[in-house]
């Protein structure tokens, strides 16, 4: 379980990696950082500069706008890129609801890692129209 | 014999044991001491120096100690420029390192490092008992035993600083056949050879320049392309090692192969690696050396029985900001371990806590943690004048080598408490400040973005939530100028 091989299989698993081939999954797994949250600790801070890519590999996160929560993220789901590609501050904490354990790119690594693997920002895209519809349901 | 019973710390009860007498265990003891703190210092070596009795093998640092910089080496805001030595309240115990250095680089040799190690324990009085391994660990009622070779110790709290100290490959098939980056033998060995080096990062590139004048071929094969640290604010591949990289734009024979490592097999005299790249597809490779500089665990021992979770591949135990054990309370890293915190992480920058420059500031904020919360000590909080306010953290942000070592990690922060007046409450973890509730107060960062400016951060914490306002950045730290002082006077308006 604690094998690099293991972040490859798991990454395999996810929707936002489902096309990459196994070397492009192994760079993936050794371009980004595994990183660890307890309960509590908040990941992405609202106002704050500097933000990073997250893709959750195991846990549940809040999404929590001005303390209020508005959805719970879960395995496979990824945060961040929004502040990261507007290169803003986030608009929302996200916070781990128990132990979480994510993979990290830093900030200024998503531009170049998106354009080295398109099949992964047609992935991102179609997730975030998804979010969209989601957000246009709830306004009309 | 009689040096036998002049060993400290016999086996018994202690308030605290740190384990280990590398720099992070040094420069604890040292600060714990300072603190009034007792504690044992327990060292399976037979001296002090760590990791710089052995490592790096190719002699040199990759970290400056500059003799001629504009701070005297005998105050403490020079640590900005010597990034090796141990950090000592006392000028005479400060910049060690620099007396053992020969002017023939800016980077000290390993040995020069180990000298200054040595001499840093001697002057300043840090003892350990050398010679005695831990071998196990038990939980009490009332906190730990550790079974060692000399016995039986005690303590409620236990600090770890043993270092990334145990070669760690990773589980690919003939890998285990490999010689690790610790099993690299002289350079001339290599003489005419090919040699796979496994892994892009500084201890791949510092053997491939190891190699260089001896090595036919080097191949260094990763899945990830290097990362330099010229463009990655320092975290990456320093530029001492990277005359491989520049070889290998030249066309001069170095191959940077950016490839997953399928497989590793011997075939009569040399070594076979078969590799799956993105661009390069299917490829073996025939060679005659192959080396692991794959990187470094952190010899846990049975603490992962006793609890102590992991990750990063059980490579290092996770922790919370101020480097406790996030599953075994009482448990606690210092020294390089203490990369696994990472703080804020802002602009993916992790901190330079793997560093001797960044863990020794590391070392003396868990000190004063430990003394606060573990030992109910109440450490000096300073008071400060309103108009002392914003030149104090300017002035913070330019010379404090707290700040500049550990940037965007550590942050030094003022208080504003209507009845306790404005107090220095000392450099805490960045990430533990932003995200505790506790009276309106500051904390004073210095950050670095993509642009490779830096910046002074000020976090104001004010009616329960804490709000970020980046000063204006240069590609020097000097803040102290008006328009530093303008800026910061305006966030702070509300509290002063």
């Amino acid at each position: 379980m604690t094998d690099r091989t293991e972040i490859v299989d798991v990454l395999a698993g996810l929707a936002l990696f489902a096309d990459l081939s196994r070397p492009e999954l192994e760079a993936v797994a050794h371009t980004f950082e595994e990183e660890w949250f307890t309960e509590g600790q908040r990941i992405l801070r609202q106002g704050f500069s500097g933000a990073n890519f997250y893709v959750i590999l195991d846990g549940e996160a809040a999404v929590r706008i001005d303390g209020v929560q508005r959805a719970t993220l879960r395995r496979g789901d990824f945060f961040g890129e929004v502040s990261v590609l507007l290169g803003e501050p986030p608009t929302a904490d996200v916070v781990a609801l128990r132990p979480l354990r994510c993979i990290v790119l830093g900030g200024p690594e998503v531009e170049g890692f998106l354009l080295a693997h398109p099949r992964v920002m047609f992935r991102m895209l179609q997730a975030q129209a998804r979010r969209l519809r989601t957000a246009n349901q709830w306004r009309s | 014999m009689a040096q036998l019973t002049a060993r400290p710390y016999p086996p018994g009860r202690y308030p605290l044991i740190v384990v280990g007498t590398g720099p992070g265990g040094l420069q604890l003891s040292y600060a714990l001491r300072r603190l009034g703190i007792g504690h044992a210092v327990l060292s399976a070596d037979d001296q002090p120096g760590g990791m710089f009795l052995r490592y790096p093998l190719f002699q040199r640092l990759n970290t400056w100690s500059k003799p001629h910089a504009p701070a005297d080496p005998r105050t403490h805001p020079y640590a900005w420029f010597d990034w090796n030595s141990l950090v000592a309240d006392e000028p005479a115990h400060r910049s060690l390192v620099l007396e053992f250095m020969d002017g023939v680089s800016y980077f000290p040799a390993r040995a020069e490092m180990a000298a200054g190690l040595g001499a840093f324990a001697a002057r300043a009085g840090v003892d350990a008992r050398y010679g005695v391994r831990w071998e196990r660990t038990r939980r009490t009622d009332d906190g730990f035993v550790l079974e060692t070779s000399d016995g039986e110790y005690h303590a409620p709290v236990l600090v770890f600083a043993v270092g990334m100290a145990e070669p760690w490959k990773p589980a690919i098939p003939g890998m285990e056949h490999v010689p690790h980056y610790v099993q690299v033998e002289p350079a001339r060995t290599y003489a005419g050879q090919r040699v796979f080096i496994v892994g892009k990062r500084n201890s791949g590139f510092e053997v491939a320049d190891a190699l260089l004048p001896w090595a036919r071929q080097i191949i260094l094969g990763s899945p990830r392309p290097p990362v330099l640290s010229v463009f990655a604010a320092g975290a990456g591949v320093r530029a001492k090692y990277i005359v491989p990289y520049e070889d290998y734009v030249l066309g001069g024979g170095v191959w940077i192969l950016d490839a997953a490592i399928e497989r590793v097999e011997r075939f009569a005299d040399g070594w076979r690696v078969h590799t799956q790249g993105r661009k390069t597809g299917a490829r073996t490779v025939e060679v005659d050396r192959v080396i692991a500089a794959t990187g470094f665990a952190v010899p846990l021992g049975d603490l992962p029985q006793l609890g102590v979770a992991t990750f990063t591949q059980g490579r290092l135990p996770r922790m919370t900001h101020f480097w406790e054990s996030a599953t075994v309370p009482g448990i606690y890293f210092a020294g390089t371990i203490t990369q696994g915190a990472p703080g804020m992480r802002k602009y993916g920058y992790p901190g330079n806590s793997a560093a001797v420059g960044g863990f020794r500031h590391n070392a003396r904020v868990l000190a004063a943690h430990l003394a606060r919360h573990r030992f109910g000590l109440r450490l000096p909080r300073p008071r400060l004048a309103p108009h002392d306010v914003v030149p104090y953290l300017l002035a913070q942000a330019t010379r404090a080598p707290e700040l500049l070592n550990q940037r965007g990690y550590l942050a030094r922060v003022v208080a504003f408490d209507p009845a306790e007046g404005i107090t220095d409450e000392g450099i805490v973890p960045l990430a533990w400040f932003v995200d505790t509730d506790g009276p309106p107060a500051v904390a004073m960062a210095v950050e670095v973005e993509s642009s490779n400016e830096h910046h002074p951060v000020v976090y104001l914490r004010q009616g329960g939530s804490v709000a970020e306002h980046v000063l204006p950045g240069g590609p020097l730290p000097d803040f102290e100028g008006s328009e530093h002082r303008r800026a910061l006077a305006a966030v702070l308006g509300g509290v002063l």
